[in-house]
């Protein structure tokens, strides 16, 4: 155990495309219980970071630790394998696309991991879909195949699914940028219920109101670096730098 | 002498016997040749070199040769080097392998084709990269070619004939024999294509049931 200030560690990650440098030299410390938005531009590296902190995007320079646990370790293949799927259970991952299984009902969708990684029997399993599927208030469809689902139930039975693994950190990558408008806000009601369990979440997002209104931190990035972060009234009503402010203007204006 | 079916009835049990051989070739064929197809198109996406290269060949000489010589090679060619097949084995191996390599590459093509979003969200709660082939990408993979391998049952009923070169009592070897006795193939030739027809329907019928199911899962 560490200490809760350094839950998540972020040093020096370095990103790079050949020459493209995605992310450059980027260090953050996320707090047990903290919720932590990362905006930013299209193309600023935001959801390459937090692909990163599971590895689904390898870094090509610096370290990711969780609870004291680097998740990037050097290791010969098999083992490294071994890590990471353990590492992953860990840490439940939120798509903008969802990503359920079209040919698994919402049940299925949140008991195959469990049961697969951890053993549990059907019946186990089974009430540990039903509890997790009422939390996202998807109890009724439990049965239903994504197909016969709105996009903001599809993304609902997405969180049970990534929260039946009982992670101790949650990413969620635009989890709401592919829903019609009038589905947003259920979602977004989903991952309030979370924030006020004290879940570890890290955040990208374009909603600056839900930002502002649910996290502890805000970071903007652009072009690889953290250009501002701190608490979301200062970077929102007072930001210091002026390329935050720029996007700000922009981005509130084109939300309005 | 015109057509005269009258004689038909006497013989029916023959004729019924050899329809129950064909469907059961054909499914168990069509069973091996489903299972074949995956894990060929595994070995070609997932295996070194020196893994997928046989196989490859293996591949090549089923789908460049006819399936006749494939069949005698089986059965009368095997039991040179001590492996002696029945008649019936050979045969539903034959089809089977025949049929696996000639359509990997569409199970090939679908497994390619799955969302790569399926394969992160599934690595994202911890599978390995087997698990999620085998529960998570595989499994869409084979939905999504239900209808093509459906038609391909199809070819693969009425290919099943050709077993009676090697002396399996199917729907036409059994016409044939009918015929040797009564000297009357118009009727018995016919009976029998009636026979394949119907049995393709029958397995159309079941095919579409399973499509509609399917169908919600996709």
């Amino acid at each position: 155990m560490t200490d809760q200030k350094d839950f998540v560690q972020i040093r020096h990650a370095q990103k790079a495309f050949g020459k493209l440098e995605v992310l450059k030299d980027i260090s953050l410390n996320v707090e047990r219980g903290q919720i932590v938005a990362i905006i930013g531009p299209s193309g600023s590296g935001k959801s390459t970071l937090l692909r990163a902190i599971n590895d689904l995007d390898p870094l090509t320079g610096g370290e990711i630790l969780l609870d004291g646990v680097q998740v990037n370790k050097t290791l010969p293949h098999r083992q490294y394998e071994k890590h990471i799927n353990e590492m992953r259970q860990q840490i439940g991952m939120v798509f903008q696309h969802f990503n359920l299984f079209p040919h698994l009902t919402a049940r299925e969708n949140v008991t195959m991991a469990p049961k697969m990684l951890k053993g549990l029997s059907t019946e186990e399993a089974d009430a540990l879909a039903e509890e997790q599927l009422d939390k996202v208030g998807m109890l009724e469809r439990i049965d239903y195949y994504p197909s016969q689902l709105s996009g903001g139930q599809k993304q609902r039975v997405a969180i049970a699914r990534a929260f039946a693994m009982r992670p101790k950190l949650m990413l969620f990558d635009e989890a709401t940028s592919a829903l019609d408008p009038e589905l947003v806000d259920e979602v977004n009601q989903v991952m309030k219920t979370l924030a006020e369990e004290h879940m570890t979440m890290i955040i990208v997002t374009h909603e600056m109101d839900f930002a502002a209104a649910v996290c502890d931190r805000v970071l903007f990035m652009d072009q690889g670096v953290v250009v501002e972060e701190g608490p979301p009234e200062v970077v929102f009503r007072n930001p210091t730098q002026e390329r935050t402010r720029e996007f700000l203007r922009k981005h509130l204006a084109g939300a309005k | 002498m015109g057509l005269d079916f009258s004689v038909v009835p006497q013989y029916l049990d023959i004729i019924l016997l050899g329809c129950a051989w064909t469907i059961g070739i054909t499914l168990a064929a069509a069973v091996l040749s489903f299972f074949g197809r995956i894990i060929f198109a595994v070995i070609a996406l997932y295996t070194p070199w020196v893994i997928r290269q046989p196989f490859r060949l293996i591949a090549w000489v089923f789908m460049g040769t006819p399936l006749l010589l494939q069949l005698f090679l089986i059965y009368f060619g095997l039991v040179q080097i001590g492996i002696d097949l029945p008649a019936f084995l050979a045969g539903i191996i034959g089809l089977g392998l025949h049929f696996a390599v000639y359509n990997s590459e569409l199970i090939q093509t679908a497994i390619l084709s799955v969302d790569k979003g399926q394969m992160e969200a599934a690595r994202t709660v911890g599978l390995s990269r087997g698990q999620a082939l085998r529960k998570v990408v595989i499994p869409q993979a084979v939905r999504s070619v239900i209808p093509p391998i459906g038609n391909n049952m199809i070819a693969l009923l009425k290919d099943s004939a050709l077993v009676s070169v090697i002396g399996v009592s199917e729907l036409t070897l059994s016409a044939q024999r009918v015929i040797g006795r009564t000297y009357r193939p118009f009727e018995f030739y016919l009976m029998a294509a009636a026979f394949y027809y119907v049995i393709n329907l029958g397995m159309e019928w079941v095919l579409r049931k399973i499509e509609r199911r399917i169908s919600l899962s996709r």
